[in-house]
């Protein structure tokens, strides 16, 4: 075929039509790959709700359950600890959860729960994913002479009073986690739920 | 009786496969400079320790179990009860670590001869890449042994996505495939680092080492070998061929690598928990974090930069941005050097100051990285991160107003 017979702009046209078709083609393949990597059916139904029994729980304990696969720290918070919440509130980044991602609203209170001595929080640090530990010693040597009891994260050193409000100046931006729960009577909790389930 | 003709079967193959022109192209005719020193060890060794990982991770997949019931144990098993099991595995191991070793010293070779000037920027942003994929085939590895320090490592390093705006959450619980590091992300990690990645490594060093024959090796002293050729043979005056020159070259350089190699695979595997760290030795326990958290040694520089940035506007995403600043800021070298020279013998004392400066800092990081945190450690992260940032952002400025020697018009 000589130069002359081609038809320069039908031949632009085919390769930009043909392009495009393909590069859908291919953002249209990619697409099971990548929406692939998500949770599967199964992870999804294991993130469940669980229940827990604050019945035997003593005050200032401290109860481990695990939720998602994630820690979640059910506490029964002693008056004494509730009142140093007063005193942290001046040293804290967030004392009224303004942050609302952090919590459900109904835990946007002084003491971040539903029961003002029930505490119920995700323990992993906001910062990179650490669990914190509990210290309710007043005064250690490592975290100075105000330290008026709360969780410390060894990781990288945040530190949140008992209500999981983070310290200002610390690597944690924003306060531990309070999950969605529900009390199913006076002794058993619904992690996970806002609400009973019908 | 047939009599063999090695020279017919290669031209019957030359005629088929451009197999004597591959050999002379990259080996026996490939002319690199003749003044190649110590230094110009690290590339041919970084192609070794390939060899070695690919070779002893294909042995380690053969008794290791992607379930993060079995992980741990399947681990122990290769070590105690698979024939030469622990031979390959911290074969493996050492060999991740000696990975590193080999690719820092090779970036600061290139760094202080200035082989990322032009004409080989292609030839430095190919090797960048190489780095970054490492630095990910290192860290998906890092999870299969299922220890506390592989769980909780992962858990801090996915984290890390999950502090960017908006999207964060979600992107962490897509590379998770699961609200917490699970059996799911165990075994899309074993996939990423058994298939995917070293398929692109390998892909990515032989276009590093086909831009490199396209452009020719720099060499200690920066000028150009090609500028300078005989003009009957066409050949550079200053170069000699790879094979043999420096195919036995490589060999010495080999040899004094694996004496090294051997001696950790054989008495300190583990060296003093900087190559397999004291707490993998735990399996994962989701509900209990280590008292201390720190990746291994090669990537505690930039964990001690992530720690020394505080959260600002309640986010810490700023972490994150320094941390993956100071990966992708070797891209942008090759045109932040203004300098008339390249190699470091004909640099001024500026130069020198902040290269020795920019050292310095990156190993003083790399310990405090392995430290935990305390307010007067995390105070001079911050002063080495500045100057970390300051030998590549200040280098149009120093490079161009140094005092340089005048390079010579052939090596010496």
């Amino acid at each position: 075929m000589s130069e002359s017979t081609v038809d320069k702009g039908k031949r632009r046209f085919l390769v930009a039509t043909t392009s495009a078709a393909g590069g859908l083609a291919t953002v249209g393949a990619a697409a099971p790959f990548l929406l692939s990597l998500q949770p599967s059916e199964r992870a999804k139904a294991m993130g469940a709700p669980v229940e827990f029994d604050i019945g035997k729980l003593e005050a200032g304990a401290l109860a481990t359950v695990e939720w998602r696969g994630q820690v979640v720290w059910v506490m029964k918070r002693t008056p004494e600890m509730l009142a140093s919440l007063k005193k942290t509130a001046g040293v804290v980044n967030d004392p009224e959860s303004k942050n609302k991602g952090q919590q459900p609203d109904y835990a946007r209170n002084e003491w971040r729960s539903i029961k003002p001595e029930i505490l119920v929080l995700v323990g992993i640090c906001t910062h990179l994913g650490c669990s914190p530990t509990k210290r309710t010693d007043l005064a250690p040597a490592d975290l100075g002479a105000d330290w008026m009891g709360g969780f410390f994260c060894p990781c990288h050193g945040s530190k949140f009073d008992l209500a999981g409000r983070v310290y200002k100046n610390v690597p944690a931006p924003t306060n531990l986690v309070v999950p969605p729960h529900a009390y199913l009577s006076d002794t058993r909790i619904l992690i996970g739920a806002d609400t009973k389930p019908a | 009786m047939i009599k063999f003709d090695g020279k017919a079967l290669l031209g019957w193959v030359d005629a088929r496969f451009p197999l004597t022109k591959l050999w002379k192209e990259h080996l026996s005719e490939y002319y690199a400079p003749k003044n190649f020193n110590f230094w110009y060890y690290f590339g041919s060794l970084a192609l070794l320790v390939l060899v070695l990982q690919i070779v002893s991770g294909i042995w380690l997949t053969m008794s290791y179990k992607p379930d993060m019931t079995q992980a741990f144990a399947s681990v122990e098993y290769i070590m105690r009860d698979v024939s030469w099991g622990w031979l390959i595995r911290y074969m493996h191991s050492t060999g991740a670590s000696m990975f590193f070793v080999v690719v820092y010293l090779h970036m600061l070779r290139g760094m202080m001869y200035g082989s990322y000037r032009s004409p080989r920027e292609l030839l430095w942003l190919i090797g960048c890449v190489i780095y970054l994929a490492l630095m990910a085939e290192a860290f998906f590895g890092y999870l299969l042994p299922w220890g506390q320090m592989s769980y909780w490592g992962a858990q801090v390093i996915v984290n890390l996505f999950a502090s960017i705006p908006v999207i964060g959450p979600d992107l962490a619980v897509w590379i998770r495939g699961d609200y917490t590091i699970s059996d799911v992300t165990l075994n899309r990690f074993f996939a990423f680092h058994v298939v995917a990645l070293p398929i692109v490594l390998l892909l990515l060093v032989v276009v590093h080492i086909i831009a490199l024959h396209e452009v020719g090796s720099n060499n200690p002293d920066g000028v150009e070998i090609k500028k300078n050729k005989d003009p009957v043979t066409h050949l550079p005056r200053d170069g000699i061929p790879f094979h043999p020159y420096y195919t036995v070259k490589d060999i010495v350089g080999v040899v004094g690598f694996l004496i090294i190699f051997s001696a950790i695979v054989f008495w300190a595997p583990e060296l003093g928990g900087y190559f397999i760290e004291d707490n993998n030795f735990i399996p994962a326990d989701p509900l209990k974090t280590p008292e201390h958290i720190a990746p291994v040694w090669y990537f505690t520089p930039y964990y001690a930069m992530l720690r020394a940035v505080p959260s600002y506007f309640e986010t810490q995403v700023w972490g994150v941005i320094v941390m993956g600043a100071a990966v992708l800021i070797f891209f942008a070298l090759p045109w932040l050097d203004r300098s008339p020279v390249k190699s470091i013998r004909y640099r001024g004392p500026i130069y020198k100051s902040f290269l020795a400066a920019f050292i310095l800092s990156f190993l003083i990081l790399g310990y405090l990285g392995v430290l935990p945190p305390t307010p007067f450690r995390t105070a001079l992260a911050q002063f080495l991160t500045v100057v970390y940032f300051a030998f590549f952002l200040a280098m149009p400025w120093y490079s161009r107003i140094d005092r340089c020697k005048p390079e010579p018009e052939r090596v010496r």
